[in-house]
């Protein structure tokens, strides 16, 4: 007879599943044939706070919302940079002004070829 | 077949203990109900203090308040059902599984309580639902809910598997299904489920 070292491990683990298994099978059995199901429209609704559903779980967005939440993530960052900046303007000098005037204009530009573009128009 | 009671004491002296799986299934559900995570009013604060430290409501067995009542199998009515809001306690009374159970909780629960006058409160959940275990009080101290909770695990406990009383859930022909009311020009309509709650007959 071939002695394998893993078989102790391929017992064990025959004997793990089926300590999982058995009970989950027991309670289905117990379940199938003591227990009989009694399914009804209201308790097979969706919905679980105690209100009937309306309309249809499968709600499409449309995709031209993405523009508008990439051109509000820009701006969100951007007053993220401008309170600091705010704070600490009386102390700032001539080339920080500058750089950040830059960084602002770039947003704006941003903002103005949106608009050119006709992505703040709800069509 | 159940083992005479005091054969079973005399077994259990020598080292030897049976038991029925009517006892297992019956000790396996009394000692393991889910309630549901669901308030309706004041007592539902009193509700909240017996699942905390002081009371302990775990102690029992029952300390998983379960959100969904897809895993609940006992429904706390603790406090005031309106009638707006008695549609929605029927009907999530009907997504929980089988076996179910019922606990009123509170004068509102059982009759509508200080506001049984009231044209907006449900005069007791029973007219819609059939309750295992009611308890007095405005509100019932968490002690009286523990009271009643273990007044639910020996009415737990007493269910037979087969047989004519054996519980709804396990009678094929047992109907698990309660009619939703709905609100109508003055009232619930049905005012109530004549199957659970038969209105009382007036004599004059």
């Amino acid at each position: 007879m071939v002695s394998n070292t893993y078989i102790p491990l391929v017992v064990l683990f025959v004997a793990a599943l089926g300590f999982g298994l058995a009970p989950l099978g027991l309670a289905w059995l117990w379940a199938r044939f003591f227990s009989p199901r009694k399914p009804n429209a209201i308790k097979n609704a969706i919905y679980e706070c105690g209100l009937v559903s309306k309309g249809d779980a499968w709600v499409q967005f449309r995709s031209a919302y993405y523009l508008y939440a990439i051109i509000f993530l820009i701006f969100d960052v951007e007053a993220v940079f401008l309170l600091p900046f705010a704070v600490a303007f009386t102390g700032l000098s001539m080339a920080a002004c500058l750089a950040m005037l830059v960084f602002v204009l770039l947003l704006v530009e941003g903002l103005a070829w949106a608009w050119a573009k006709g992505v703040l128009t709800w069509a | 077949m159940a083992v005479d009671e005091n054969l079973k004491i005399e077994m259990g002296k020598q080292g030897v203990f049976v038991t029925t799986l009517q006892e297992l299934y019956n000790w396996g559900r009394r000692s393991s109900v889910w309630p549901m995570n669901f308030g309706l009013a004041c007592c539902a604060i009193e509700m909240i203090a017996t699942t905390m430290a002081r009371y302990d409501l775990a102690r029992f067995g029952a300390e998983v308040f379960r959100p969904s009542p897809r895993q609940a199998d006992l429904m706390i009515i603790s406090g005031t059902v309106t009638k707006k809001m008695a549609p929605q306690v029927v009907r999530l009374y009907n997504q929980m599984g089988e076996p179910r159970y019922v606990i009123a909780m509170g004068a509102c629960a059982i009759s509508g309580g200080p506001f049984k006058q009231g044209y907006n409160v449900l005069k007791g959940i029973d007219r819609y639902i059939p309750v295992d275990v009611h308890i007095p009080g405005c509100p019932p101290r968490p002690e009286a809910l523990l009271d009643a909770f273990i007044t639910l695990q020996k009415k737990i406990d007493a269910q037979s598997l087969t047989g004519e009383n054996r519980p709804r859930h396990l009678n094929p022909e047992g109907q698990g299904e309660f009619p939703v009311p709905e609100q109508g020009e003055h009232d619930l309509e049905p005012p109530s489920n004549t199957l659970v709650w038969p209105a009382p007959m007036v004599i004059r």
